[in-house]
Parts: C-alpha cells; sequence; structure tokens
C-alpha cells in the first residue's frame, strides 16, 4: 500500500511540476541566474500551503513531524557542493526524472551522474562520520524550538515574509 | 519571458500551492514527507549489486539505506510518469537533448552537455546525500517544518547554484 501512495503522489507530483514548467534546465538555470524566479514561486507557495496544513494536523495530533538533524558541518558544506553540482547539472534530484518525462534527454546524464555520485558517498560515508558530521550538531531544530515562542507566531511571520518576498519578485517582473 | 514552450503553462502559485495539498495530504495518508535523494542510494545500491555484492551487504551507508523499492523510490518514479503524462496531454513533450539556454552559450553539440551534466550530477548527489536532503526533503519538507537544518542547506544549495550559475554563464 506504502508504495501505491508513493506512486500516486509521485504522478500528482510530477503532473504538477510539468505544468508549472519547473522541471526544465532553462527555469532551474533561470531561477539561479536571478533571471527568472519561476521555481522560487512554485517552491514558496507549496511551503505556505503545506507549513499550515502540516502544522494545523499536527496541532490536532493527526500528523507527527519529521525534522532533520541541523549539522552545521554537513548541512553547509554538503548544501554548497549540492548547489555547485546543481549549477552544472540544471536538474535537481527529483525533478531529473520529471525532466526525462518531458523529453529533456540530457538529464539521463545528470541521473546516471546521481547515481554514481550516491555510490561514491556510500564508499565514503564513514570516513565522513568522524569529520564533517561532528561540526556543529544543533540536533532536531525547529525556529519555534529555536526561539522558543509559540509555532503560529513563526508561521504568521514566515508567511508574511514569504509573501513580501513573492511580492517584490511579481514587481520586478522576475 | 514568456516563450512559445510556456503556452498552456499553469500559474506556479496555483500548483505550488496544489503541490502543498498534495504534501499534507501525502503525511496525512501516508505519513511521508516529500523527498527524492535517499532513492538514488537505494539505486545505486541495486545496481552496485551486479558488481560487488558484498561491498552493498557490508558498508553502512547501503545497511542504513537497503536497495529496496519503498514509498519514495515508487514517488520518484511516479514523477516521471506524471510529467509524461502532463507533457503529451498538454502537448507540450519534446525530445531534446541540449536545453535551449545551454544552446545560445554553448552551441548545439551533445558531448559537452552530456559530460558537464554526468558531472554535474556525481556532485550535486554527493552533496545532497551529505546534506541529508535535497531541494525536496530539505527545501520543501523541510521548510514547511521550520526546520533549521532546511533553512541552513536551502541557502546554501541556492548559494552554490549561483555562484555555479554565475561561472557557467559569465559575462552574461
Amino acid at each position: 500500500m506504502e508504495l501505491i501512495y508513493g506512486l500516486v503522489t509521485g504522478i500528482i507530483f510530477g503532473f504538477l511540476t510539468q505544468k508549472a514548467r519547473v522541471l526544465r534546465y532553462d527555469k532551474q538555470l533561470g531561477a539561479l541566474r536571478l533571471k527568472d524566479l519561476t521555481i522560487v514561486k512554485f517552491m514558496l507557495s507549496h511551503i505556505i500551503v503545506a507549513m499550515v496544513g502540516i502544522y494545523l494536523l499536527h496541532d490536532l495530533g493527526l500528523v507527527k513531524l519529521s525534522v532533520k538533524s541541523a549539522v552545521l558541518g554537513p548541512n553547509i558544506v554538503g548544501g554548497l557542493l549540492f548547489g555547485l553540482g546543481w549549477g552544472l547539472l540544471g536538474y535537481c534530484p527529483g525533478t531529473s526524472l520529471g525532466a526525462v518525462g518531458e523529453g529533456r534527454m540530457d538529464a539521463l546524464w545528470g541521473i546516471a551522474g546521481m547515481l554514481v555520485g550516491a555510490a561514491i558517498f556510500a564508499h565514503t560515508y564513514d570516513a565522513l562520520q568522524a569529520t564533517v558530521y561532528t561540526w556543529g550538531d544543533l540536533g532536531k531544530l525547529t525556529l519555534p524550538g529555536l526561539f522558543g515562542i509559540n509555532h503560529w507566531i513563526v508561521i504568521v511571520a514566515l508567511g508574511a515574509a514569504y509573501v513580501l518576498i513573492l511580492r517584490a519578485i511579481e514587481r520586478k517582473g522576475l | 519571458m514568456i516563450s512559445q514552450t510556456d503556452r498552456g503553462a499553469w500559474s506556479p502559485y496555483v500548483a505550488g500551492a496544489l503541490s502543498g495539498l498534495l504534501a499534507v495530504a501525502s503525511v496525512l495518508v501516508a505519513g511521508k514527507y516529500l523527498g527524492a535523494s535517499t532513492t538514488f542510494v537505494r539505486g545505486a545500491g541495486m545496481l552496485e549489486q551486479f558488481v560487488s555484492p558484498e561491498a552493498v551487504a557490508t558498508l553502512s551507508y547501503y545497511v542504513k539505506e537497503q536497495p529496496i523499492f519503498d514509498w519514495q523510490y515508487l514517488f520518484v518514479l511516479g514523477i516521471f510518469a506524471g510529467a509524461y503524462l502532463a507533457a503529451k496531454l498538454g502537448k507540450d513533450f519534446k525530445v531534446q537533448a541540449v536545453p535551449d539556454m545551454w544552446q545560445e552559450r554553448f552551441g548545439k553539440a551533445q558531448a559537452p552537455r552530456a559530460v558537464v551534466a554526468f558531472l554535474g550530477g556525481i556532485v550535486a548527489m554527493y552533496g545532497a546525500r551529505l546534506a541529508g536532503g535535497c531541494p525536496s526533503g530539505h527545501g520543501l519538507s523541510g521548510l514547511t517544518q521550520m526546520a533549521l537544518s532546511g533553512f541552513i542547506s536551502a541557502a546554501f544549495f541556492f548559494i552554490g547554484g549561483i555562484i555555479m550559475a554565475r561561472i557557467v554563464y559569465r559575462g552574461r
């Protein structure tokens, strides 16, 4: 059943991302070159809706959060590495499959590269454990937890900030 | 920037909001947050099993992320199917080996694009696994939950990406 849920969720997500045109290289590089922020509009809209929805259901006791630990070393070094590779590839891991789905064959080379990258990571993981992973482990922190305030205050503040960012993007015609 | 290929496109606000609802439904029904990059570890393990099964059976990371089909694996495969469906129904499907923007900068040759995409893929996935997620896991799911790890990682995804985009398209 879990597999069917995954497949159905993926099909709908693939459909929506294709319709929004966020799968393609030109849109991803358009964002990284700060010329066309369609993917930022898509991501922030997603986040605003999901943030309110998830925390509402969480308050009702219907869902669990799944927060990843904040560890400065891997988050920063890994994040930067991902970004550098992303700027070359022009697809992200999930959407690369969608890009192939709409006919972008260069994404296949990216998928091959990502499989190789994952294998290299698996072979170097133990060595990283003793180094990068020990740098700045802050635990499973959320912003409300960090500030020690009610999550709805942060949700409203972040939601407002995201809306202001989106308005600024629209004003600049990006 | 309205090009011909943008015909029939949905507003990114509408599609993004709908995908946000989808993410909420997924957590409610299946207890699963969106993510993609772990699947590449499982996929790599499946392939590496043909070459060196003992490495896949013993390496701690492959033991942690077993080479099996799980929710996320099917989610990622589903993205392919959903995008194919949308592109075909919307008459937006187009086989293309070199993206338009790349062609304007580097020309139509397929080999340079293939090499850069392949190398970029290696670096991107190594970084995503080190960071513990990609723009779906850290970006969408992390920021949705207001996770500190999500904000840090997503910020550095964009910092790294903007730096590389400037290098690749320098002077333009």
